[in-house]
C-alpha cells in the first residue's frame, strides 16, 4: 500500500477478484457476507422506508394496496431471512470464531464457502421473484392465502428462502464441529468467550430448526404449484398445520437472531468496563437455555386461532419461561458495569443502547406470552413494536456495536471515533421515535399490515415515520464514515481496545492462518484484572 | 372518537375492564424493570466512567445469591402474569350461556353477519347493549380475524372449522371492526363496525323500522327470535333431499338427528365424538370422515353446494333438535 | 493447493490429505464425524416435518387413508425394500473393504451399491408411471373417483411428497456414489484414509432407515 504495510495479511495475501470468489479463509469469506448482508439491508430498508412513507396518511395516496402489501412481505423476507439471520453469525461470527478459540480455520472451510454461494444463489431467486412482479404474503406465508389466494411470486421466493435455509444449516453445522473440535490447548468449554457461547447455542438451533422451515415450503410449494392438498381446507388440509410447522421453525429463529447479538454484547460489555463478565456460567448456559425452551413456545403465535384453552396455557407458561434467562442476561450485563471503568467508546454506545432496547423488546414480549393481553394486542402495531425491539432494537444495534469494535481487525484501520459516537445516538433517538409510538397505536387497536387506517392513527403514525427518517441517516453515517476509514483511517495496532480474547493477540489485520504461533491458553475468559492493560 | 392522544381505546365490553387492567399490571412491573435497569446503566456508567487509561478495576466473578434472586423474583412475578392472563383467557373462551348468537362469515373483502332472527348484515353488526352475543365464525376462503378493539377480543376465522368469541356491550356507539388477520389486497378495507344500540331501538332496528318509532314494536319473544334462519335451515333441509334419508322412520338410511346437537355420538370405528357445529360441518361436507355406527358410507358430499351461510342455517336448524324429525 | 501445502508443513504435517486447518488425522476425522452426524440430525427433522403431517392427516382419515394405500403396489415396495436392505450391506462392506485398505473390493461394492440403489430408482420410476397412468397424482393427474376421493388426494400428496424427497436424496447418493468410485478408481482411499467412504456410509445408511420408515406407513398400513 502505501509503504507502511509491508507484513503480509489475509487481506494482501492474494489479490484479484477470484481470489476471493474461490477462497476458503473464513476471514475473506466473512467479509463476502458483510458485502452481501449490507446489500440486503439496504433493499430491505428501501422497502420499509416505502412503507412508513405510505403510511404518514390515513389514504392510501402513495402506493396501491397490492404494492404496499408488497412492500412489506419483501421488507419482512429480505430483513429476516437475508439481513437479520445471517447478518451477526456469518459475517462477526464467521470472522471471529476460529480465532477467539485458536484454530486456523472453521473445520470445512469449502462448506463455508459453500454456504455464502448458496446465501447468494437463494438472495438472487428472491430478488428475482421481487424483480418480476413481487411477492405479496407477508414473511410468514400463511396458508391458504399463499397456496390459492395470492397471485404474486410465491414459489420462486419460497425456493430462494430454501436455498438460503441450507446456508444457515451449513454455518451452524461448520461452527458446532469447529467449536467442538478445535479449541485451542487450554480452551475449555468454560474458559470460551461468551461470544462463541452464543453463537454454538444459535448453531443448534440453526441445525435443528431450519430443516422443518425447508420442508414446510417445500409443501406449500407442492400446493400452489401442483394442487397438491396438504393445507388446503377444501381437500379436508389444515390451514393450522402449516402455522404449527412454520412457527416451530420461525420463532426459534428469533433466537438465531438475537443470541448472537447477546454474545456481541457479553464483549463489548466487558472489554469497555475492563471487567470480568458477572455470572460467566449464568450468562453461557442461559444461551443454551433460551435455545433448548425456545423450540416449545411456538404455538403462542397462534392463541387467536381457536386452539384449546389448555394447549394455550402450556404455550404461555413455557413462553414466560423463555423469558427468565433472557432477563438474567440483561441483570448480569448490568451488574459487570459495577465498579467497572467504564468507557464510552462507539461500541460500548450501541452496548448500553441494546441493554435499555432490549430490555424493553424482552419486557413487552411478556405482553405477547400473558394470554387475555395477547388476544387484544396480537396481530396489530403492538407485536411490530415488539419485535423491532427485539430485532432492530437489539440485533441492529450489537450488530453495528460488534462491527465497530471488530473494525479494527478486520481491516487494519481506525473508525472516526466522534462520527461514530454521533451515530450511534442518531440511531438510538430515531429507533425509539420510530417504534415507541407502535406499542400505543397497538394497543389502541392498530392492525398490522394496514395500507389505510383510520384517521385517529394518524399523529402516532406521523411521529413513527419521523424517526423512521432520523433513523435512515444514523444507518447511512456508518456506511460513509467506514468506508472512508477503509482508505483514510489510521493503521490499528493488534489490541486497540486493551481487550481480552485471542482475536486481540494477533496482528491487525491477522494474517491467512489467524496465528504466527498457535495459542495455548491460560486463564478464563475476560481477565482484565489478571494482565496489565495493553493498548496497541 | 377519542382524541388523537388516547393511550387506550374505549372500553364498551364487560371484559375490556379485565384486559386494562392486567395491562396496566403489567405496564407497572415492565415500567419498573425498565426504569430500574436505565437507571443502573446510567448511573454505573458515570460513576465508574474511565478516569484513567491504565485502570484495572477488582474483577467481581458472579454472586450466586443475586442469580438466584433475579432469576426467582422475576419467575414469581411471571407466574403472576401467567395465571391471571389465563383467567381473562378463560373468560374470553367461555360464552355466558345466555349469549345470543350470531352467525360470521369472513370473505375477500367482507365480514358477512347474520342475526339467529334471519337479519342479514355486512360489514355491519347491531347489538343491543348489555345482551352477550355469541360469534360462531368461519370463513369462505382465507384466514381472516375478527378484531373489536373496543370489546378487547379477537379471533381467528378460519377456512374449513368454526370458532367462537363473545363479548357483552356495556357502551350504546360505533366501534370499529378491524380484520386483523393480512388476507390479501383490501385487507386494509376489510373493516366494518359494530353498531351497540339500546335494546328497545335494536328491536326497532330488527323490525326494520326508523329508530324513532321504537315504543310502537313489541318485543318479539326470543323464540320467534331464534326461528328465522332456522327456518332457511328447515328449508334448505328438505331442498336438498337431506330429509329423504335423514327421517324418523325405522329404515330410513341415514341416523335420525333429533337431538343429536351436543349429545355424544358412537362412529364405526369405535369412538364416539360430540356432535357440535365442526362434525356437523365437516358430515355435511365429508360426509366419509366419521360414520355414524350402524350406517353405511353412503352419504354423498355437499361440498360445492352449499355454501359457508347456508351451512351455518343448516346447523342452526339442526340444533333445534326438529331437524330429522320430519316424517316426509 | 499450494497455500495449503506450506501451511501442513509449517504446521508440521506430514499427511498430504490433512487439510491445513487441521492439527492431525485424528482431528480431522472427529470433525468429519461430529459433522456428519449433525448433518443427519439436521436430515431428521427435514423428514419430520413430513412425518407429521402424515401423522396428523393419517389420525383425521383412517378410512380414506387406508383406501389409497390400496393403490400402491405392495410386491414392488416390499422389492425395493429388499433392494434397499442389500444395498445397505454393500455400503458396510464396501466401508469395511475400505478401512481394510482392499481396493478391488472397494470398486467392487461400490459399485454394487450404485447398480441396488439404481434398482431402486428405476422401480420408483415404474411406479410413478403407474400412478400416472391411474390417475393418482394429485392436480396434474388425478381421477379418482370416490366418495372419499378429497382425503385420498392429502394421502397421495404425502405420498409423493415424502418419496419424492426420499428418492431425492437416492439420486444425491447415486451422484456421491459415483464420486466415490472415481476417486477409489485413482486409489484415493487407502487404511489410513478413508473418511469420505464411511462418512458417505452413514448417509447411505440413513436414507435407506428412512424407507424403513416409509414402506409401512404408505404401503402396509390397510394390510393389517
Amino acid at each position: 500500500m502505501n509503504g507502511v504495510e509491508t507484513r503480509t495479511n489475509y487481506l494482501n495475501a492474494e489479490y484479484g477478484l477470484l481470489s476471493w470468489l474461490l477462497t476458503r479463509d473464513h476471514k475473506r469469506i466473512a467479509i463476502l457476507y458483510l458485502v452481501s448482508v449490507t446489500i440486503m439491508f439496504a433493499i430491505g430498508g428501501l422497502f420499509a422506508a416505502a412503507v412508513r412513507l405510505e403510511l404518514l396518511t390515513p389514504q392510501g395516496d402513495l402506493l396501491a394496496a397490492d404494492t404496499y402489501n408488497k412492500m412489506f412481505s419483501m421488507h419482512g423476507i429480505i430483513m429476516v431471512f437475508f439481513f437479520l439471520l445471517p447478518a451477526i453469525p456469518a459475517t462477526l461470527g464467521n470472522f471471529l470464531i476460529p480465532m477467539m478459540i485458536g484454530a486456523r480455520d472453521l473445520a470445512f472451510p469449502r462448506i463455508n464457502l459453500l454456504s455464502w454461494y448458496l446465501y447468494v444463489i437463494g438472495a438472487l431467486f428472491t430478488l428475482y421473484a421481487m424483480v418480476t412482479g413481487g411477492v405479496d404474503t407477508g414473511w410468514t406465508f400463511y396458508t391458504p392465502f399463499s397456496t390459492t389466494a395470492s397471485n404474486t411470486n410465491v414459489v420462486p421466493t419460497a425456493i430462494g428462502i430454501f436455498i438460503n435455509g441450507f446456508s444457515g444449516i451449513l454455518t451452524g453445522l461448520n461452527f458446532i464441529v469447529t467449536i467442538h473440535r478445535m479449541r485451542a490447548p487450554g480452551l475449555t468449554w468454560f474458559r470460551l468467550p461468551l461470544f462463541v457461547w452464543a453463537h454454538y447455542a444459535t448453531s443448534l438451533i440453526q441445525v435443528l430448526g431450519t430443516p422443518v422451515l425447508a420442508i414446510t415450503l417445500v409443501m406449500v410449494a407442492l400446493e400452489r404449484a401442483f394442487h397438491f392438498g396438504i393445507f388446503d381446507p377444501a381437500y379436508g388440509g389444515d390451514p393450522l398445520l402449516f402455522q404449527h410447522l412454520f412457527w416451530f421453525y420461525s420463532h426459534p429463529a428469533v433466537y438465531i437472531m438475537i443470541l448472537p447479538a447477546m454474545g456481541v454484547i457479553s464483549e463489548l460489555v466487558t472489554c469497555f468496563s475492563r471487567k470480568s463478565i458477572f455470572g460467566y456460567s449464568f450468562v453461557a448456559l442461559s444461551s443454551v437455555a433460551i435455545a433448548v425452551l425456545g423450540f416449545l413456545v411456538w404455538a403462542h403465535h397462534m392463541f387467536v386461532t381457536g386452539m384449546s384453552v389448555y394447549a394455550a396455557m402450556i404455550f404461555s407458561f413455557i413462553s414466560f419461561g423463555v423469558a427468565i434467562p433472557s432477563a438474567v442476561k440483561v441483570f448480569n450485563w448490568t451488574a459487570t458495569l459495577y465498579k467497572g471503568s467504564i468507557s464510552y467508546s462507539a461500541p460500548m454506545l450501541y452496548a448500553l443502547g441494546f441493554i435499555g432496547l432490549f430490555t424493553i423488546g424482552g419486557l413487552t414480549g411478556l405482553f405477547l406470552a400473558t394470554l387475555g393481553v395477547d388476544v387484544h394486542v396480537t396481530d396489530t402495531y403492538f407485536v411490530v413494536a415488539h419485535f423491532h425491539y427485539v430485532m432492530v432494537g437489539g440485533t441492529i444495534m450489537a450488530y453495528l456495536g460488534g462491527l465497530h469494535f471488530w473494525w479494527p481487525k478486520i481491516t487494519g484501520r481506525l473508525y472516526p471515533e466522534i462520527w461514530a459516537r454521533i451515530s450511534a445516538a442518531i440511531v438510538f433517538l430515531g429507533f425509539n421515535l420510530t417504534f415507541f409510538p407502535q406499542f400505543i397505536l397497538g394497543y389502541l387497536g392498530m392492525p398490522r399490515r394496514y395500507h389505510v387506517y383510520p384517521d385517529e392513527f394518524q399523529v402516532l403514525n406521523v411521529l413513527s415515520t419521523a424517526g423512521a427518517s432520523i433513523l435512515g441517516v444514523g444507518y447511512l453515517l456508518p456506511f460513509i464514515y467506514l468506508g472512508w476509514s477503509m482508505r483514510y483511517g489510521a493503521l490499528a495496532p493488534a489490541n486497540p481496545w486493551g481487550a481480552t480474547g485471542l482475536e486481540w493477540e494477533t496482528p491487525s489485520p491477522p494474517p491467512t492462518e489467524n496465528f504466527e504461533t498457535p495459542p495455548v491458553v491460560t486463564r478464563p475468559a475476560y481477565a482484565y484484572d489478571l494482565e496489565e492493560v495493553t493498548v496497541g | 372518537m377519542a382524541s388523537n392522544f388516547a393511550l387506550f381505546p374505549e372500553r364498551a365490553s364487560t371484559v375490556a375492564g379485565e384486559v386494562d387492567a392486567l395491562y396496566l399490571f403489567l405496564v407497572a412491573v415492565s415500567g419498573f424493570f425498565a426504569v430500574l435497569i436505565a437507571a443502573l446503566v446510567v448511573v454505573f456508567a458515570i460513576k465508574y466512567r474511565r478516569r484513567a487509561e491504565d485502570e484495572r478495576p477488582q474483577a467481581i466473578h458472579g454472586s450466586l445469591a443475586l442469580e438466584l434472586a433475579w432469576t426467582i423474583i422475576p419467575f414469581g412475578l411471571a407466574m403472576v402474569m401467567f395465571f391471571w392472563g389465563a383467567k381473562v383467557y378463560i373468560t374470553l373462551a367461555v360464552p355466558p350461556p345466555n349469549a345470543m348468537e350470531v352467525f360470521v362469515v369472513g370473505k375477500q373483502w367482507m365480514w358477512k353477519l347474520q342475526h339467529l332472527e334471519g337479519k342479514r348484515e355486512i360489514n355491519e353488526l347491531h347489538v343491543p347493549v348489555g345482551q352477550p352475543i355469541k360469534l360462531t365464525m368461519t370463513s369462505e376462503d382465507v384466514i381472516h380475524s375478527f378484531y373489536v378493539p373496543a370489546f378487547r377480543i379477537k379471533q381467528d376465522a378460519i377456512p374449513g372449522r368454526y370458532t367462537t368469541a363473545w363479548f357483552e356491550p356495556t357502551k350504546v356507539g360505533t366501534y370499529h371492526l378491524f380484520c386483523a388477520e393480512y388476507c390479501g389486497t383490501e385487507h386494509a378495507k376489510m373493516i366494518g363496525r359494530i353498531v351497540v344500540m339500546e335494546p328497545a331501538e335494536y328491536q326497532a332496528w330488527l323490525a326494520g323500522t326508523a329508530t324513532t318509532a321504537v315504543a310502537a314494536v313489541p318485543a318479539a319473544k326470543p323464540e320467534d327470535q331464534q326461528a328465522a334462519m332456522a327456518a332457511a335451515g328447515a328449508e334448505l333441509f328438505q331442498k336438498l333431499g337431506c330429509v329423504s334419508c335423514h327421517r324418523a322412520q325405522a329404515g330410513a338410511l341415514g341416523p335420525s338427528l333429533a337431538g343429536l346437537f351436543g349429545h355424544n355420538v358412537a362412529l364405526q370405528d369405535g369412538s364416539t365424538v360430540v356432535a357440535d357445529e365442526d362434525y356437523i360441518r365437516e358430515s355435511i361436507l365429508n360426509p366419509q370422515a366419521k360414520i355414524v355406527a350402524g350406517y353405511q358410507p353412503i352419504m354423498p358430499t355437499f361440498k360445492g353446494l352449499v355454501n359457508e351461510e347456508q351451512l351455518m342455517q343448516l346447523i342452526a336448524y339442526i340444533k333445534t333438535g326438529k331437524a330429522g324429525t320430519e316424517t316426509q | 493447493m499450494a497455500s495449503s501445502a506450506t501451511a501442513a508443513v509449517a504446521a508440521g504435517h506430514t499427511h498430504a490429505h490433512v487439510q491445513h486447518q487441521f492439527d492431525d488425522a485424528e482431528q480431522q476425522y472427529s470433525a468429519a464425524v461430529l459433522g456428519m452426524w449433525a448433518f443427519l440430525i439436521q436430515e431428521i427433522m427435514f423428514f419430520g416435518g413430513l412425518f407429521l403431517a402424515y401423522a396428523l392427516y393419517r389420525s383425521s382419515y383412517p378410512e380414506a387413508f387406508a383406501h389409497a394405500s390400496h393403490h400402491l403396489d405392495v410386491t414392488l415396495g416390499a422389492f425395493n425394500t429388499a433392494v434397499l436392505i442389500a444395498s445397505s450391506l454393500t455400503m458396510a462392506l464396501a466401508v469395511h473393504a475400505a478401512q481394510t485398505g482392499h481396493r478391488a473390493q472397494l470398486i467392487l461394492f461400490l459399485f454394487l451399491t450404485l447398480a441396488l440403489g439404481s434398482t431402486f430408482l428405476g422401480v420408483k420410476a415404474i411406479e410413478y408411471s403407474h400412478k400416472w397412468h391411474e390417475g393418482l397424482v394429485p392436480g396434474l393427474q388425478w381421477h379418482v373417483d370416490a366418495p372419499d376421493a378429497r382425503q385420498q388426494l392429502i394421502f397421495f400428496s404425502l405420498y409423493f411428497a415424502m418419496t419424492g424427497m426420499h428418492a431425492l436424496h437416492m439420486v444425491v447418493g447415486a451422484i456421491g456414489l459415483i464420486v466415490l468410485l472415481l476417486f477409489a478408481l485413482q486409489g484415493k482411499y487407502t487404511a489410513e484414509y478413508n473418511t469420505p467412504v464411511e462418512m458417505f456410509g452413514l448417509y447411505w445408511h440413513f436414507v435407506d432407515i428412512v424407507w424403513i420408515f416409509l414402506f409401512p406407513l404408505l404401503y402396509l398400513f390397510a394390510h393389517h
